[in-house]
C-alpha cells in the first residue's frame, strides 16, 4: 500500500474531510504506518499518551478496566481515529485498544498532531467539531442512562 | 625554576655552548683569510706590474706575523712558503678563494645544526619541566587557571625560546667576532675610514636599542592580548549552551571584535615603529659606503691609496652591516626572549606547588593503610583569609564505613579534599596510622586511597583504559622494545635522559593488575563486571558493546559465536512465528526496509569514499549503475521524490521542523529543485541538462521504500539494482578488494557491529512490536549462548569521547566510581559523588558500592542525610564545623542536627 492509497482512506476520515489533499499526503508520509496483528495492544489503559492512531484496516476493541475485570466498552474499525484525548489534554490512556484482526494504522505523534494543528488551523476547527460531537453523543448517552435508571428505581 | 633566561641557559647548556664557541673561534681565522684573499689576488697576481716578464716570481703561503716590522723591527716571517709564476700565482689564489669558501660553509653547516640541536633540547627541557610544574600545580590552582592559557603559553610562547637558545651565547661571539674582524681589517686597510665605519656602528647601537624598547613594550602586550584571547575563545566553545540559550551571541562578537581590534592597533603600532627603526638602520648603514666613496675615492685619485685596498675595504665593508644589524636582531630578540620567559615562568610558579619529592616514583606495592584517622583542630582558608573549615576534630578507623553530611555551605566538600591528600590544610593536623598526612608521597595517597568528585574527569580512552588508569602507578614491563632496534632505542632514551625528561616507555606495560585482584587474563572480564555491577554500569557496557564492532583478528571466536547468535536468532523468531519482523538480507532480493544505497553496495563500507554521499562519486559505482541501465530509474525516482519533496514542503516556513525531520531535501534546496521539477516537466526526457539531471541522482540513495511508501521500487527497479549489486561487487573485486565488506549470510561482516551481525538485515517498519521484541529476543539469546561477557569485552573498548562527552554524566560518574573501587582502595573517598543520580539510584548505588568495599574504608560525602544509616560512623557538619559524630542511631534523634537534615528532606 502506497502512500497515495493512505490519502484516500485519510479522506474518507470525517476530521479530515474538508483539509487539503496536500496537507493530508503530508501528514501520512510524516507519520509512521504501524501494523498490529490479532490480540496486541496499541496502548494500554493507564499509559502516557505519546500518538494518536487513524485506523487504515481493520477492527479493536475499547477496552476499560472495572473492577469485575476488564469490559468491552466500544469498537472502532475502519477510517476511525483514536487516542487523541491523551494527547490532547496530558492524561494517561483512558482505555485500553486491543487489535480485534489485523489492524493497519496510521501513527500520529503528538509532536506531529500538534505541528498539524497549529500549522493549518482548519484541521484544529475539525478536531473540535468531532470533539464536540463526541460530547453531545455522550451526553445523549448519559442522558438514557440516566433515564432507565429513574425508571428502574420507580 | 631559574627567574633569569640566561641563567636557565647557562645552567643547563654551558658544555655544549662552549664546544659551539670554540667551534666559532676555530672558524675565525679562516674567515679573515677569505676576506683579505680578494686583495691579494687583483693586487699581486692580476696587476701586472708586479711581474717584470712572464718567468718572474712572487712568493705564495708566506705569512708574516702581523705588525712584526713595527713590534720588532724587521718582519718576523712565520711559514716561507714558495714563489710562483704570475699565472700559476692566480690559479693557486683563486684555488685558495674557493676552499676557503668551501671551509667556511662547512664550519657555518656544522655550527648551525650543533646550535639548533640545542635550542630544540632546550626547549624539550622547559616543556617537560614546564608539564611537570603542572602536574605538581595544588588542584585548587588548577581549577582557577585556563586551560587554552597555559595549553598557548606551553606549545606557542615557549616555542620561539627554542630558536634562540642556540643563539643565545654563540650568536654575539660569532657576529660580534665577524664585525670586529671586518672592522680591524678595515682599520689594518686604513685607519680613519675604520674609525668611520666604527662610529657609525657605535651610533646605530646606541640609537637602535632604544627605539625597540618601546616595540618591546608593545610586544608584551600584544603576547597578553594574545593568550587572554585564546582563554576567551575556548570560553566561547565551553559555555555554547549558555551563549546560545541566553542569545548573548551578539554580546560575544562585539567582545571578540573589541579585542581584536586592540590585538589590530597594538601590532599596527608595532609594525610602524619596526619599519620606522628598520628605515633608519639601513640609512645609517648606507652613510658609511657614502663616505668609503667619497673618501677613498678621493684618496685613490690623489695617489694616497691604491685602489685594489678601497676594492677589498668595500668588499669588507660588505660583510660588516650584516652581523650588525643580526646582533641588533639578537638584541632585540633576547629582550624579547627575556620577557615571555619571565611571563611564562611566573605563570608556573603558584603558592603551594606540590613538591617533587612527594611524587616520585615508586616500583613497588605501598603498604596498607592502617589504623585510625585522626583528625585535630583541622582548618582550612581560601586565598582571600575566608575561614572554609575550622577546628576540625575527630577519630575513626580507616577501614570504618563514614558518612559526612550537611548543606551544601557546611565545607564537607573540602574535609573530602582534605582526607584524599588534595588540598593541604592551613591548620591543624591530619594523621593516618600515626603517620603526618602531609609527609605521605603520592605513591601511597594515590595507591591506597582513592577519591572521586562529583564531576569526575574521564580521559578520551576506551572504557576499559578509563577503568585501568587508576592503577598505572609505575612501568611494570617494557613491552614495546621490540618495533624498535635495541641501539635506536637506547639512543632515544639518552635523549630523554640529558634533557631532563623521563626515559619510560607509556607504551610499555603499566598496568597493575594484581592490585585488581586479576592474576591471570581470565578474571579480567569477570572482575570487571563484577565492579560495573557494582555501580550499575554492566547494562550501559554491554549496550556499547551491542553496537560495538569485534576486532576479528585477534578474536576469530568471539565473531564465531556471534555467527551462532544469527543463527539462532532466526530460528528463535521461525518457532514464535514472528520471522517477518526482520528482513534478512538476501543476495537476490532487494530489501524494501534498507536504503536503496544499502541494496546497491550490499555490505559495509570500510574506506570512507564508499560511505553515505560519497558512494555516488565513485566511478566503479557510476559504471555499475550505467552498465545494469539503472541510470534513468535512478533519475526518475529522484524526479518523483523531488516532485513529491516539493509538493509537501513548498508551503511551509524554512525553519520548520519537517524539514529536518523527514524532508529529503533541506529547505534551502527546495526552491531549486522546485525550478528543476519544472523544467524537467516542461521538456522530454533528452533535454534535460545534465546539472539537472546530477542533482536528483543524490536524492534516492536514502529512500527505504517500506518507510516512505512513494512506490518508487517497482519490479523492474528491483531487478536492475541486483543487477548493478553484482556488477558493483565483481568490478570492486578486481580494483578495490578492500573497499567493502560485503553480505555474507554464512560469514561474520567484520566492519558492522554486533548488534548488526545478529540481526543480519533491516526491522520491519510498521511492525509496532518489531524493535522491542527483538531487542528482548536478542539478549536472552546472547545469554543463552554466553555470550554476553564477550559482548561485554567488545562494549569495554567504546571510546568515552573527550572528558567522557559520549556518556551521559551519570555514565561517567559511574565509570569513575568503577575507576576507584577496582583498585580496591584502603580508603575509598566520595565527595558526593552519586549526586547527579535520582535518589533512586543513589539508595541502590551506596549499599552495592559498600559491599564492593568489603572490609576497607568508605568516606562518603552524602548529598542526602537520610543515607547515612547505612554508614557505621556519621560526621555532621554545619559552617565548616563538626556539629556533632557519632554512629546514626547516635543522631538519629529528636534535638540531634542530623535528625533535623533528615526532617528536612
Amino acid at each position: 500500500m502506497s502512500i497515495e492509497q493512505e490519502v484516500e482512506a485519510l479522506k474518507n476520515i470525517p476530521l479530515f474531510a474538508n483539509i487539503d489533499p496536500s496537507r493530508l499526503k503530508l501528514m501520512a508520509f510524516a507519520s509512521e504506518r504501524l501494523t498490529f496483528k490479532e490480540g496486541k495492544e496499541l496502548f494500554h489503559q493507564g499509559d502516557a499518551g505519546d500518538a494518536a492512531y487513524i485506523f487504515i484496516e481493520g477492527e479493536a476493541d475499547v477496552i476499560v478496566d472495572t473492577d469485575d475485570g476488564p469490559l468491552v466498552v466500544a469498537s472502532f474499525g475502519k477510517n476511525d481515529f483514536v487516542g487523541e484525548i491523551a494527547i490532547l489534554c496530558d492524561v494517561p490512556r483512558t482505555a485500553t485498544i486491543k487489535a480485534k484482526s489485523e489492524l493497519i494504522t496510521l501513527k500520529i505523534t503528538k509532536e506531529l498532531f500538534f505541528n498539524m494543528v497549529m500549522d493549518f488551523p482548519e484541521m484544529g476547527v475539525e478536531v473540535m467539531r468531532v470533539l464536540a460531537h463526541r460530547i453531545d453523543h455522550t451526553t445523549s448517552q448519559l442522558t438514557e442512562a440516566r433515564n432507565a435508571l429513574a425508571e428502574r428505581s420507580d | 625554576m631559574e627567574q633569569r633566561l640566561f641563567k636557565y641557559i647557562w645552567k643547563h647548556s654551558k658544555t655544549d655552548q662552549i664546544k659551539i664557541l670554540f667551534l666559532v673561534l676555530a672558524s675565525m681565522p679562516f674567515y679573515f683569510l677569505s676576506l683579505d684573499l680578494p686583495k691579494s689576488i687583483i693586487n699581486r697576481a692580476v696587476d701586472s706590474q708586479n711581474f717584470a716578464d712572464i718567468n718572474s716570481t712572487l712568493s705564495f703561503m708566506r705569512f708574516e706575523l702581523p705588525f712584526g716590522e713595527e713590534i720588532f723591527g724587521h718582519p718576523i716571517i712565520l711559514i716561507e712558503g714558495f714563489d710562483l709564476t704570475q699565472i700559476s700565482l692566480l690559479f693557486a689564489l683563486c684555488f685558495s678563494f674557493l676552499c676557503l669558501v668551501l671551509v667556511n660553509g662547512l664550519f657555518k653547516f656544522v655550527i648551525n645544526t650543533l646550535k639548533g640541536q640545542l635550542g630544540e633540547r632546550m626547549l624539550r627541557r622547559l616543556r617537560f619541566e614546564l608539564t611537570d610544574r603542572i602536574l605538581r600545580f595544588p588542584v585548587m590552582h588548577s581549577r582557577r587557571v585556563k586551560q587554552a592559557e597555559i595549553a598557548t603559553m606551553l606549545k606557542d610562547e615557549v616555542e620561539p625560546l627554542g630558536g634562540f637558545i642556540g643563539d643565545a651565547i654563540v650568536t654575539p661571539f660569532f657576529l660580534g667576532g665577524q664585525a670586529l674582524t671586518a672592522l680591524i681589517f678595515i682599520m689594518v686597510q686604513n685607519v680613519w675610514l675604520g674609525i668611520v665605519a666604527m662610529s657609525i656602528v657605535l651610533v646605530q647601537a646606541f640609537l637602535i636599542p632604544k627605539l625597540r624598547r618601546r616595540i618591546l613594550d608593545l610586544g608584551r602586550q600584544r603576547q597578553m592580548t594574545a593568550r587572554a584571547l585564546a582563554g576567551r575563545v575556548s570560553e566561547l566553545v565551553e559555555g555554547a549552551v549558555e551563549i546560545q540559550s541566553h542569545d548573548t551571541s551578539n554580546y560575544e562578537r562585539a567582545e571578540i571584535s573589541s579585542r581584536l581590534g586592540k590585538i589590530f592597533k597594538i601590532r599596527y603600532e608595532i609594525y610602524q615603529r619596526k619599519f620606522f627603526v628598520k628605515f633608519l638602520n639601513n640609512l645609517l648603514a648606507q652613510i658609511t659606503p657614502f663616505i668609503f666613496y667619497l673618501g677613498g675615492g678621493y684618496l685613490v685619485i690623489t695617489g694616497q691609496f691604491e685602489i685594489g685596498t678601497l676594492v677589498a675595504v668595500l668588499a669588507a665593508y660588505k660583510d660588516l652591516p650584516p652581523p650588525i644589524k643580526d646582533l641588533i636582531n639578537w638584541d632585540q630578540q633576547r629582550n624579547d626572549v627575556q620577557i615571555k620567559y619571565e611571563q611564562v615562568a611566573e605563570q608556573f610558579q603558584p603558592n603551594g606547588m606540590i613538591d617533587a619529592e612527594m611524587q616520585r616514583l615508586e616500583e613497588k606495592h605501598s603498604p596498607p593503610l592502617e589504623g585510625d584517622i585522626v583528625v585535630s583542630n583541622l582548618g582550612l582558608v581560601d586565598e582571600n583569609e575566608n575561614k572554609l573549615l575550622e577546628g576540625i576534630n575527630f577519630t575513626v578507623g580507616v577501614d570504618k564505613k563514614i558518612a559526612v553530611v550537611g548543606n551544601a555551605s557546611s565545607g564537607k566538600e573540602y574535609l573530602g579534599l582534605l582526607l584524599a591528600n588534595l588540598v593541604k590544610s592551613s591548620s591543624g593536623s591530619m594523621k593516618i596510622g600515626g603517620k603526618p598526612m602531609v609527609q605521605l608521597p603520592s605513591a601511597i595517597t594515590g595507591r591506597r586511597i582513592s577519591y572521586v568528585s562529583s564531576e569526575a574527569y574521564l580521559f578520551p580512552l576506551s572504557v576499559m583504559d578509563n577503568l585501568f588508569y587508576g592503577l598505572r602507578n609505575w612501568m611494570i614491563k617494557d613491552t614495546s622494545l621490540l618495533p624498535n632496534s635495541e641501539v635506536e632505542y637506547q639512543r632515544e632514551k639518552q635523549e630523554a635522559l640529558r634533557t631532563g625528561n623521563i626515559a619510560l616507555n607509556p607504551n610499555g606495560e603499566w598496568i597493575d593488575f594484581s592490585s585488581a585482584g586479576i592474576n591471570e587474563p581470565a578474571e579480567l572480564v569477570p572482575r570487571v563486571t563484577e565492579i560495573l555491577r557494582a555501580v550499575d554500569f554492566e547494562e550501559d557496557v554491554y549496550l556499547f558493546g551491542l553496537s560495538g564492532i569485534v576486532d576479528c583478528e585477534n578474536r576469530p571466536d568471539i565473531a564465531e559465536s556471534i555467527l551462532g547468535a544469527r543463527i539462532a536468532l532466526k530460528e528463535h523468531l521461525k518457532s514464535t512465528g514472528d520471522e517477518d519482523l526482520v528482513i534478512a538480507f538476501d543476495p537476490e532480493k532487494y530489501n524494501k526496509n534498507a536504503t536503496l544505497r544499502e541494496n546497491l553496495l550490499f555490505g559495509t563500507p570500510r574506506k570512507k569514499q564508499y560511505a553515505g554521499n560519497n558512494l555516488l562519486t565513485m566511478p566503479i559505482l557510476r559504471e555499475s549503475v550505467e552498465e545494469a541501465g539503472l541510470k534513468d530509474s535512478i533519475y526518475n525516482m529522484g524526479l518523483s521524490i523531488a516532485r513529491t519533496m516539493v509538493e509537501l514542503f513548498m508551503g511551509l516556513p524554512p525553519s520548520h521542523q519537517f524539514f529536518e525531520q523527514f524532508s529529503f531535501i533541506s529547505a534551502d534546496d527546495l526552491p531549486e529543485f522546485d525550478k528543476i521539477v519544472k523544467r524537467a516537466d516542461k521538456s522530454s526526457f533528452s533535454e534535460i541538462s545534465d546539472s539537472d539531471r546530477e542533482a536528483l541522482m543524490y536524492l534516492p540513495f536514502d529512500y527505504v521504500e517500506a518507510r516512505h511508501r512513494l512506490g518508487l521500487v517497482t519490479e523492474d527497479v528491483e531487478a536492475k539494482i541486483l543487477k548493478a549489486r553484482q556488477i558493483f561487487a565483481e568490478k570492486l573485486e578486481s580494483r578495490d578488494p578492500d573497499a567493502v565488506e560485503f553480505y555474507d549470510p554464512d560469514s561474520y561482516n567484520s566492519a558492522a557491529s554486533i548488534q548488526d551481525n545478529i540481526l543480519f538485515g533491516r526491522l520491519a517498519y510498521g511492525r509496532a512490536e518489531a524493535g522491542a521484541t527483538i531487542g528482548r529476543v536478542m539478549t536472552e539469546l546472547l545469554d543463552d549462548l554466553g555470550l554476553r561477557s564477550e559482548v561485554i569485552e567488545v562494549g569495554l573498548e567504546f571510546n568515552v569521547g573527550i572528558a567522557g562527552n559520549r556518556l551521559s554524566s551519570v555514565q561517567r560518574q559511574k565509570l569513575a566510581l568503577a575507576r576507584s573501587l577496582i583498585k580496591k582502595p584502603d580508603l575509598l573517598i566520595l565527595n558526593e559523588a552519586a549526586a547527579v543520580m535520582d535518589s533512586q539510584s543513589q539508595n541502590r548505588l551506596v549499599p552495592s558500592i559498600m559491599e564492593a568495599q568489603e572490609d576497607r574504608g568508605i568516606c562518603w560525602t552524602l548529598q542526602r542525610a537520610s543515607l547515612s544509616q547505612h554508614f557505621e560512623y556519621v560526621i555532621v557538619m554545619q559552617n565548616g564545623k563538626v556539629v556533632e559524630s557519632g554512629s546514626f542511631d547516635e543522631l538519629n534523634k529528636d534535638g540531634k542536627v542530623l535528625k533535623s537534615l533528615i526532617d528536612d528532606e
